[in-house]
């Protein structure tokens, strides 16, 4: 049994229809896998004789145990967002004599083999090499190492936990945010020391291999709970009956103002906030504003100006680049629809036009108390913004006319890389790239205001050349139409 | 009203169309029968210039629909739920096709009402998005929104499918009247040879892409088409 289903995944994966358009992708997900190994291995030599060289007289063993609380906390967060359970298509099987037991067992057995749970390893095994070589006691050590193996699998099923749990909520970060959130904090303040708790455990389990067992038990009872969830979820009717709320149409009257745009307008807002993917990318909005908070509070980059443009683009322009990058794929699923209306193409586009500039005015506005951290920052956001309104959305709308993928709008935003394309990592070059560069080049060859100048000038060129750079982007639009229509249509 | 020639649609070197000739009276009820992979879709994808034709073309009321848009004002459609918005809710989405075809909202309002037998209570006022309803009932919201802002083309593919036996009789009536009372050209497709007889004046069977009969509905037609069908 195990074997077809080993079979159909097999088949699933080699013949879905973006096998091989997303090489790109897997290629970068692959360097970015590589270079966690190769960290983790790193941390893994290193670990031992740093620890041992830093604090010569503590245990380094102890050492590491006391902060793997801060280890299982980041580890959940970052599962959170990078993996997800590997479902398989369920619902054929549903009437076939699979025991659906047998069924939850193989997802669940397989999220078993997951790259997250190998990366610990990496780290571990040289870890617990080095501690053999320098004679600990090899029972002792083995049982050390099955913990954090053991432990490993806790936050992979204790991650399929949450998820499921925030899948039916509205902002789907919210649940790990809170709950890692409040575990941090608890131990940060002293209230319950997990620190200690974790660290002693793992002290106790090294000093008495049978306290092994405890995590071993935590692992059966979390996959057990997992398999209950998933068990109840095996039906077809428990998809459907989750969503029946009833609805609030609002009518959105005040678009009214912006004439013929209208009508499109109004569906984009719609779109935004009834749909879980562009949902959260409106979340993405405040960590793009707050982008600055990363740099400005340092005194290593307050006279490093160049980085106050950087900050100035990213920041005004979070949600240019989040909602734009993707246009039209957002109407992806009606796109023939649109296509055969009685409607105006420039319309269509000036609309999503409009709502990129509109947000450039407010993100900028928002961002204005940076001026706390210095004049120079808001003029080179001002400059920024004028930039992003005149050059960036052109840019982008025009990167648009090149997409060829479809976008489930059901799905959540965070590292989901459906409608990706080469064209999205393209279009990052003139979009933050080219104005720094600018930047930098006149801010060495005259100074900071020439540079913010140039900027600003450029932006202030776009804006005047709008209408002449909308009907070359419309001509290139209606130019990929039937491209778009048949790659629209293709499940990917 | 609608005049195809010479046209052809080729996907990597297979035929999957080729129309030399057919033309479409204005207030036609027009029945387009096939099996699977006769060209039914392709030739309704091509009259809305979904798709690129290999060659030829097709003019709808003098207007090449490859070349110009402007057949679009007068022309409307539900092929498939890729007509539909999942996230707006019926009304929602009855009122966005309106302002696209310069309808207010009382307009659409008066249209849609005529409909309220047809929706048997299961569309309008339901506070649902398009999304959550069932296949049958996107197929009535779709189908209605395609007669909002008077139209002189309706296409309709598959009308019939999915929808309960109530609702096909009295889509059955709509159609009818579409062509008979407000002399609006009715395009349909249909597997439904019993229905597609009841309601189109002419019918047209394709086969691989050709025209293989051409017939003014009658008494007999029915019969001819099982007799072809059953071969």
């Amino acid at each position: 049994m195990v074997s077809q289903f080993i079979k159909l995944e097999w088949k699933a994966f080699f013949r879905s229809a973006s096998f091989g358009k997303s090489i790109g992708i897997k290629i970068f997900m692959g360097l970015f896998a590589l270079y966690f190994i190769v960290m983790f291995l790193g941390a893994g030599l290193v670990l031992y004789p740093g620890l041992k060289k830093q604090f010569p007289d503590q245990e380094p063993l102890y050492i590491l145990n006391s902060v793997l609380f801060y280890w299982i906390l980041i580890d959940l967060v970052f599962r959170f967002f990078f993996q997800k359970l590997p479902v398989m298509a369920v619902k054929p099987l549903l009437i076939l004599p699979v025991k659906r037991s047998k069924v939850v067992n193989y997802v669940l057995g397989k999220s078993a083999l997951s790259f997250f749970n190998f990366l610990p390893l990496f780290a571990i095994v040289p870890f617990g090499v080095m501690l053999l070589v320098k004679n600990y006691p090899v029972a002792s050590v083995l049982s050390w190492m099955l913990a954090v193996v053991l432990t490993t699998l806790i936050i992979n099923f204790l991650n399929f936990i949450i998820e499921s749990f925030s899948a039916e909520t509205e902002f789907s970060f919210l649940p790990i945010i809170a709950f890692t959130g409040s575990l941090y904090a608890l131990n940060h303040f002293n209230l319950v020391s997990f620190n200690t708790i974790v660290g002693s455990g793992f002290n106790a389990i090294y000093e008495n291999p049978v306290y092994v067992l405890i995590p071993l038990f935590i692992l059966v009872g979390l996959y057990l709970f997992n398999k209950k969830l998933l068990t109840q979820k095996l039906f077809l009717d428990s998809g459907l009956k989750t969503k029946v709320k009833e609805v609030k149409a609002s009518n959105l009257e005040w678009t009214k103002n912006f004439g013929d745009i209208a009508p499109f307008l109004k569906l984009d807002l719609k779109l935004i906030w009834r749909n879980k993917r562009t949902k959260s990318s409106v979340l993405m909005l405040a960590m793009g504003l707050f982008y600055g908070l990363f740099f400005y509070p340092n005194p290593q980059f307050k006279n490093l100006e160049i980085i106050f443009i950087f900050v100035g683009i990213f920041s005004t322009g979070i949600f240019l680049i989040n909602f734009g990058q993707f246009i039209p794929a957002w109407d992806s699923a009606y796109y023939k629809l649109l296509m055969s209306q009685n409607l105006k193409y420039e319309q269509y586009l000036k609309s999503k036009f409009t709502l990129m500039a509109i947000s450039v005015g407010i993100l900028f506005v928002l961002g204005i108390p940076y001026v706390f951290f210095g004049w120079k920052i808001l003029v080179a956001h001002f400059a920024a913004a004028i930039y992003n309104v005149g050059v960036n959305t052109h840019v982008i709308l025009l990167g648009g006319s090149f997409n060829r993928k479809k976008i489930d709008l059901s799905q959540k935003a965070a590292f989901n890389y459906q409608g990706t394309g080469a064209v999205q990592w393209l279009i990052g070059i003139p979009l933050l790239l080219l104005p720094m560069g600018l930047f930098a080049l006149f801010y060495y060859l005259v100074n900071f205001e020439m540079a913010c100048a140039i900027i600003a000038g450029l932006g202030i060129v776009g804006a005047v050349l709008h209408k002449p750079f909308m009907k070359a982007i419309t001509a290139k639009y209606l130019d990929s139409k039937y491209k778009m229509i048949d790659a629209f249509d293709q499940d990917n | 009203m609608i005049l195809t020639s010479n046209l052809s649609k080729k996907y990597a070197g297979n035929q999957v169309l080729n129309i030399e000739t057919l033309e479409i009276p204005k207030g036609q009820s027009f029945g387009l029968v096939g099996n699977n992979g006769a060209g039914k879709t392709t030739y309704f994808s091509l009259l809305l210039d979904l798709i690129k034709p290999t060659t030829g073309h097709i003019t709808n009321n003098n207007i090449q629909v490859n070349e110009s848009e402007d057949w679009k004002p007068f022309t409307s459609a539900f092929i498939d739920e890729s007509f539909l918005i999942g996230y707006l809710t019926p009304e929602e989405y009855f009122y966005f096709i309106g302002e696209l075809r310069n309808q207010n909202k009382a307009d659409v309002d008066a249209l849609v009402g005529q409909f309220e037998d047809f929706f048997h209570g299961e569309i309008l006022g339901q506070k649902k998005y398009l999304r959550d309803l069932s296949k049958g009932n996107q197929k009535k919201a779709g189908i209605v929104a395609a007669l909002i802002g008077n139209p002189e083309v309706v296409i309709l593919d598959e009308p019939f499918a999915n929808l309960d036996p109530t609702t096909q009789i009295r889509l059955k009536a709509i159609v009818k009247d579409l062509a008979e009372t407000k002399g609006i050209t009715v395009l349909i497709s249909s597997h439904d040879l019993l229905h597609v007889t009841d309601v189109c004046e002419r019918i047209v069977v394709l086969e691989k892409g050709e025209i293989v009969k051409d017939l003014q509905t009658s008494e007999a037609t029915l019969k001819e088409l099982e007799a072809h069908f059953a071969n």
